[in-house]
């Protein structure tokens, strides 16, 4: 049964080391918790959402062993820490990605087509072949360009809130990035900046316990990541990262202080990166495999689906039904995108301004005489 | 004698000082345990344990900002930055820092810190994971830039830059980290940082390059000698301080010059080249000097090969070059 009530507040700030979870691991509302109220039919979006980036992180993994696709990264066991930080925005709020969160792109809307298109730098890439695989941009969709450098993109969140502010909007900024970040400068300077202006930021630490081949306590001696949110005048959550329920409750609260010009919250959602790095990692040559094996257990799909059973929502049918339709748009969309060619030649020197300098056009035409490589495509 | 890439060089190099001068660590991101994203640092954990091979945190600013300090303490560290896209972040440490020390101490205090970082395109890595950096660093009054082509090089020189007393970086051509393999001796040896290398003799034309453009400026010979013209290849191996003798000595010869780099024109490394030798050796020119390089636009994910100088753009400019 759905409990009802109001979403949990972490407002005053909850204990920052303490992990807040709404589900246990057989979907059961857990005892003297209030879970937030989810629709039916979001339910079910949510589970196909989650089911979806699943099924592509399988399928283009393999793709990439193949030799089909350049580069890839996965995602798998943190998908429900990209919808519990969507679900909680409205469409003019604006998201500052990093490059593990799919689902958030899925979820605003982005399709299977420009996702894969993208992966293929080819003629219809979204970002014109520009960026490698897995660095989406959609400002349709206020998904903001993904950046390789790790933790670019909190600072630049922050000020998008404050403008926001600045403008009298009430849009909110949502940054994610990996527990790595947190030891860059760019997340101090951010988080300080958000403390000092009140900039209606959320802060998404996925903490997935691995940086490359560098473990969680490598990166930071305090306890967890969630407690430096206090030095910075802002509260600090640390939640279950494979519990959506939970990062639903904590988002929604976080939003909607944010929103009625609050200030900003971190939240540290605790899950782990179950595959490699990148397709150009292997793990196993600096973890254990068991550790992998005890995260598996705590499948946050799974987790999900139960709580949709003890919903009666969920049913076996419905999910061949949402896997077979998610198969179905992928390979089209992967037969569409590897039959494109490569952006034209001459698209490299676009973008770089606005209009074209001279010094530009005098090289676009000097590339354009050649000599040019046999195949212009960068092939894959 | 072994045959190594260039990874298995350096790694060489790093075990063979680590052994010989107790003052020697390394850090970096994934530089420990794992042995480095490339491999470079594999082995030297077990070996020389956690205080002298480190694992940092995510964080260039902190990995050459400690190196600093060790280095001012007496140490010789050399950092890892794990790609040179990702250097920026220690920017202000390295260009304000330590390329500033000695000088702004009155000589107090050397840094001799060697940041060695893998640099260029042509692995499929768009912007971030492709660029070419050199010309920020060359441009900084207090830093030496050393760009080894192989395995060969790449261990003397590395030797030589830790023995030093100078900050250097230390950049390694990743798309030929594995695919440049040659005959390296076991035991020390050093290449004296300042010293250009001819790799190919010629007498028509003065191609120079470093790094894995010299592999690129190899191949266009060939194709450029099959139709009959003889170029000859100058490895710079040290663009600061740069080996203007052998240079000009080869331009004085040949009359004619092309350089070639995968960074974008513009201010890029190539300029500096071309100047010093309208500078000193104008009267001995015969042709304008041909530069082939990165386009001045951002490192390109899909049109790679279109960005980077290929043996046959190169090929193109010696010989328009050798008939000007
Ligand atoms: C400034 C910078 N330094 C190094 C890298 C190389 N790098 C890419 S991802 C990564 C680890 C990031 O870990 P984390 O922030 O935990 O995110 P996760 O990959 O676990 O999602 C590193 C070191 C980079 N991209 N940017
Ligand atoms: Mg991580």
């Amino acid at each position: 049964m759905l409990a009802k009530g109001q979403p949990v507040s972490v407002s005053p700030p909850r204990n920052p080391d303490e992990v807040f979870s709404i589900l246990d691991e057989d979907g059961n509302v857990r005892k003297g918790v209030r879970a937030p109220e989810v629709p039916d039919e979001a339910c079910l979006k949510l589970y196909r959402g989650l089911l979806q980036v699943r099924l592509v992180d399988d399928r283009y993994m393999k793709l990439q062993r193949q030799g089909r696709l350049g580069f890839y990264m996965q995602s798998t066991g943190e998908e429900a820490t990209h919808f519990g930080g969507a679900y909680a925005l409205r469409d003019s709020d604006w998201v500052f990605p990093s490059y593990r969160e799919p689902g958030l792109a899925f979820w605003r809307g982005y399709s299977l087509t420009d996702f894969t298109n993208q992966l293929f730098g080819n003629c219809e890439d979204p970002v014109k072949g520009r960026q490698m695989p897995v660095h989406h941009s959609a400002r349709w969709l206020n998904f903001v360009s993904i950046s390789s450098p790790v933790g670019t993109q909190i600072p630049q969140a922050v000020g998008m809130a404050m403008a926001a502010r600045i403008s009298k909007k009430d849009d909110v900024a949502l940054v994610y990035f990996g527990e790595g970040a947190t030891s860059t400068g760019q997340f101090h300077v951010g988080m300080n900046f958000a403390g000092v202006f009140k900039a209606p930021c959320i802060f998404f630490c996925r903490n997935n316990g691995w940086a490359i081949s560098t473990s969680r306590e490598k990166q930071t001696a305090s306890k967890s990541f969630a407690v430096k949110a206090l030095a910075y005048g802002m509260p600090g959550v640390l939640v279950d990262g494979n519990d959506l329920l939970a990062i639903i409750a904590v988002m929604e609260d976080a939003v909607k202080r944010a929103r009625a010009g609050e200030g900003p919250t971190l939240v540290e959602a605790l899950t782990y990166r179950r595959g490699g790095h990148s397709s150009s990692d292997d793990p196993n040559a600096y973890r254990d495999p068991t550790e992998v094996a005890a995260w598996e257990a705590q499948d946050p799909i799974e987790r999900w689906r139960r709580y949709l059973v003890k919903r009666n929502l969920w049913s076996q049918e419905l999910h061949d039904r949402y896997a077979q339709e998610i198969t179905d748009e992928m390979m089209a969309a992967l037969k569409h995108a590897e039959s494109l060619g490569p952006p034209p030649v001459e698209s490299m020197f676009d973008d770089v301004f606005a209009e074209l300098p001279p010094h530009l056009a005098e090289q676009k035409a000097e590339c354009l005489a050649g000599p040019r490589p046999k195949s212009g495509h960068g092939g894959h | 004698m072994p045959v190594y890439n260039i990874i298995q060089a350096v790694n060489d190099a790093l075990r063979l000082e680590m052994k010989r001068d107790p003052r020697v660590v390394v850090l970096g991101e994934d530089v420990g345990k794992f042995g480095g994203v490339f491999r470079a640092t594999s082995g030297l954990y077990d070996e020389f344990g956690p205080d002298r091979v480190m694992d940092t945190p995510l964080a260039e600013s902190g990995i050459i900002g400690t190196a600093i300090g060790m280095a001012l303490y007496g140490l010789k560290p050399v950092p890892e930055i794990q790609f040179a896209d990702f250097i920026y972040p220690a920017y202000d440490q390295i260009v304000n820092e330590l390329a500033k020390f000695r000088y702004r101490s009155g000589g107090q205090y050397p840094t001799p810190v060697v940041i060695r970082t893998p640099y260029g395109g042509g692995i499929r890595g768009g912007h971030y994971h492709s660029q070419s950096p050199e010309a920020y660093f060359v441009h900084t009054p207090g830093l030496k830039v050393v760009i080894p082509s192989n395995p060969y090089d790449a261990k003397g020189l590395l030797l030589s830059a830790i023995r030093g007393e100078d900050p250097v970086i230390f950049m390694e051509p990743k798309r030929v980290y594995r695919a440049a393999k040659g005959e390296v001796p076991e035991d020390d040896y050093t290449i004296p940082i300042g010293q250009a290398k001819i790799v190919r003799e010629g007498s028509q034309v003065t191609l120079l390059c470093y790094g894995a453009m010299v592999h690129t400026c190899m191949e266009a010979a060939e194709k450029a000698a099959a139709e009959g013209f003889d170029p000859e290849i100058i490895d710079l191996r040290t663009l600061l301080p740069l080996d203007t003798e052998t240079v000009l000595q080869s331009v004085r010869k040949t009359g004619r010059v092309v350089i070639a780099h995968e960074a974008p024109r513009t201010c890029g490394y190539g300029a500096e080249l071309a100047a010093m030798i309208a500078e000193r050796a104008l009267l001995s020119l015969e042709a304008p000097i041909a530069r082939v390089t990165g386009f001045d636009t951002p490192f390109p994910y899909t049109l790679e090969n279109e960005y980077l100088p290929s043996p046959d753009r190169v090929a193109q400019a010696i010989k328009q070059t050798a008939t000007y």
